[in-house]
């Protein structure tokens, strides 16, 4: 193997493209590059660290399985994705640069005629600032005029009005003065306008391109191939490419991709995705399996009945996302502030205008006065004052692994006063119990064992183990799915099923025999959760569909105030519903696709990034790391940037007190604009990148 | 003042010049991977 590091951009258009979660350093990028250009079928690789992906560039009709069975040999976890990542929305940054650019410039000319600058020397740095502003402005600020123009067709009033109105006039009025050879230009005014809200801007748009990114990444985690079964072999396929009457493979372990019908073997299947049932349900030859469920036992092969948006997980989650109500009503307090600050500059500024009008009769006066004061008024700092801030938190709840998927999350976790939690799932985890009254001995063989399987209960009583050393197995052997056997000192031992028909699992010394019946424990992070939400003084429920003694039991570990148990996916939905209108604000957490319809009716909603696509889309919030104690300092920091959004807008008024009537009374200069202007961005700036503490 | 006839154009055109090169980065899709483009510095040529 030739080590190469590709430091060409790709030539050719990238082909396929994977997920690396874990990549973190140079280091990676090598393994990741040199491991994907060793196979004969790669004919480019690159990683792009940033964004945690790898394009690549390969024959035609080639498969990533093996790629990704190397690079996990290699110890890089890869996932394939169809989707490219978030690429291009360069556009606002060139819109920047050029603002900046042309701002500057401008800038420089005008301290010249704000020292005093006069006569000829003046109109000629007037005449230079007119030539750089005017095109500068048609290029960069036109995503406001088209949006305000887009509104204004549709007979409503946005923030872009106002902006447009502002910038444009100014320019028209400086132009006008300067042809006059006037005193007053505002042409810096016009580009720093512009200037600053297209930072805004930019800051909104690379915000939703990275929580889309980081969820095209979730979406990768789920299986893109599945074993399809063509004349006698099993060959991976694009689930794209799986049509009805198809038969497939399925190894245990596996997420059932679509739904089928069981054709041979007969399995265990966990639908605690789709129920939010606890317990593995069996499953016979001609019984049905839905797309979400995961095979325990395996191998299997199914009959395809649907694949696609015809599924039943799909058209679940249609119904969900047609019913979803509480989103659409939530008025954002940007909005709310465009709602007042519209009308009031344009009355304030036609009551300048017909004012001095009367009281001078000098119609250019007029003119010069109400500019200035749509100007003054600065709609930068109201347009900075949401952004930045959710920026900055944003990125601080990313760090501690939470994603936000919409631009009104913050301000509605905030309000938060009531948390629901389903429980399976989302508050405990089924884990299979290590018998009690196990030797040390005993302990490192059932580690040994459990550790030679890729089962999913093996890999659970693994992790279990952690801190067990495993004992010397010989002739350690997996029938896939059913058990794993081996020989420990002579004696044979064996973790599987106590008998074909009873699917208990056991752990079999000689003839010494435990079961291995899972229990149904709390995740190590919801004790600490609840606390922590209850510390913050809100209230906590539990809601499940299973029985009374033990939904009671889990609570009361856990410190929950209220259970509800025994509700299915409709009564989930009713009970938040009847919170809501008893003035609540509920955030609900979920996991389960039973869960889906309540996770959208409440106000906020939090899934774990494990939880089934269907539902994460469902959820405002996606917990990367699974860990629930984040929830907590979660609302503390939306609490905090909600309050800063607050004192944003408090700081942009303040300007504008005093701003507005001194551009009332006529003193307002082009000096004075771009003082009040910097002035009050600047604060709102630093204001919200002050450090959030949690 | 005459100076001016000279230096307006000159400040304007460093920055023109600047502004171009920024727009050459952009199209060169040199923000695309910044920690990438970190990391790859400690690389080694082979």
């Amino acid at each position: 193997m030739t080590a190469t590091v590709n430091r060409a951009p790709l030539t050719d258009a990238p082909t396929h493209h994977l997920v690396l979660p874990g990549i973190r350093c140079a280091g990676c990028i090598r393994t990741v590059e040199n491991t994907l250009q060793a196979r004969a079928d790669v004919i480019a690789a690159r990683v792009n660290l940033s964004r945690k992906r790898a394009s690549i560039t390969a024959q035609p009709g080639s498969d990533p399985g093996p790629w990704i069975a190397d690079l996990r040999r290699a110890g890089i976890e890869a996932h394939e994705t169809r989707e490219p990542g978030a690429t291009g929305g360069a556009d606002y940054v060139m819109h920047l640069g050029v603002a900046g650019f042309a701002m500057m410039n401008v800038m420089l000319l005008s301290v010249a005629i704000w020292s005093g600058a006069a006569d000829t020397t003046r109109d000629f740095m007037h005449w230079v600032s007119a030539a750089i502003a005017l095109p500068a402005t048609v290029f960069s600020a036109r995503p406001f005029f088209s949006h305000a123009w887009s509104a204004l067709r549709a007979g409503r009033l946005n923030m872009d009005v106002p902006i447009s109105l502002a910038i444009l006039l100014a320019c028209g009025m400086s132009l006008y003065e300067v042809i006059q050879g006037g005193e007053h230009a505002w042409f810096d005014a016009a580009l720093a306008l512009t200037f600053f809200l297209l930072i805004g801007r930019v800051l909104d748009q690379r915000l939703r391109r990275r929580a889309r990114s980081a969820a095209d990444d979730l979406a990768a985690l789920e299986p893109s191939r599945v074993l399809r079964i063509e004349g006698r072999e099993p060959v991976r396929r694009p689930i794209a490419d799986i049509r009805v009457g198809d038969s497939l493979w399925l190894t245990a372990g596996a997420r059932v991709p679509v739904d089928a019908r069981l054709e041979s073997g007969r399995g265990m299947v966990d639908r605690s995705f789709i129920t939010g049932e606890s317990g593995p349900v069996a499953r016979v030859v001609g019984d049905v399996l839905l797309a979400g469920e995961i095979m325990l036992t395996g191998p299997a092969t199914v009959r395809v009945t649907a694949v696609g948006e015809d599924t039943t997980l799909r058209r679940v989650a249609q119904l969900v996302a047609m019913s979803e109500g509480a989103r659409g009503r939530f008025r954002s307090l940007a909005d709310r502030a465009a709602e007042i600050y519209t009308p009031a500059v344009h009355i304030l500024a036609i009551a300048a205008f017909a004012g001095w009008f009367l009281a001078t009769g000098e119609l250019r006066t007029a003119i010069n006065v109400a500019i200035a004061t749509l100007v003054i008024t600065c709609p930068c700092a109201l347009g900075l004052a949401v952004p930045a801030v959710a920026v900055a938190a944003t990125s601080r709840l990313y760090m501690s692994g939470l994603l936000l998927t919409s631009d009104t999350v913050l301000e509605r976790l905030a309000q938060v006063d009531t948390v629901v939690f389903d429980k399976t799932g989302t508050l405990t985890k089924r884990v299979p119990g290590v018998p009690e009254g196990l030797s040390p001995d005993e302990r490192s063989v059932l580690k040994a064992l459990a550790d030679a399987s890729g089962h999913p209960i093996c890999q659970e009583l693994s992790g279990t183990l952690a801190d067990i050393n495993p004992a010397d197995l010989a002739d350690v052997r997996e029938l896939a799915g059913d058990q794993v056997t081996g020989a420990w000192r002579g004696i044979p031992v064996r973790i599987g099923r106590r008998t074909a028909t009873d699917p208990t699992t056991m752990f079999s010394i000689g003839d010494t025999v435990y079961s291995l019946n899972a229990k149904e424990t709390p995740l190590p992070s919801a004790g600490s959760a609840v606390q922590r939400l209850k510390a913050l003084g809100l209230a906590t429920i539990m809601m499940t569909g299973d029985t009374d003694q033990h939904a009671d039991a889990v609570a009361a570990e856990l410190g929950i105030d209220t259970v509800w148990s025994g509700i299915d996916a409709q009564g989930k939905v009713a009970r938040v519903q009847t919170l809501r209108t008893a003035g609540r604000c509920v955030l609900m957490v979920g996991d389960g696709l039973n869960d889906t319809a309540a996770l959208a009716t409440a106000d906020v909603s939090i899934a774990p990034g494990t939880a089934l696509d269907a539902t994460r889309n469902a959820a405002d919030v996606i917990i990367l790391s699974g860990d629930l104690s984040q929830i907590a300092p979660a609302l503390k920091i939306s609490r905090a940037a909600c309050r800063r959004m607050k004192q944003n807008f408090g700081i942009a008024a303040g300007y504008n007190a005093i701003a507005v009537p001194v551009a009332l009374l006529g003193f307002a200069t082009p000096l004075a604009a771009a003082v009040a202007m910097s002035g009050s961005s600047i604060t709102v700036v630093a204001n919200a990148l002050r450090a959030f503490r949690a | 003042m005459n100076i001016l006839i000279i230096l307006v154009p000159c400040s304007l055109l460093l920055g023109l010049g600047a502004l171009a090169g920024f727009i050459w980065t952009l199209r060169n899709n040199q923000y695309e991977d910044p920690d990438g483009d970190a990391a790859r510095v400690l690389l080694e040529d082979d």
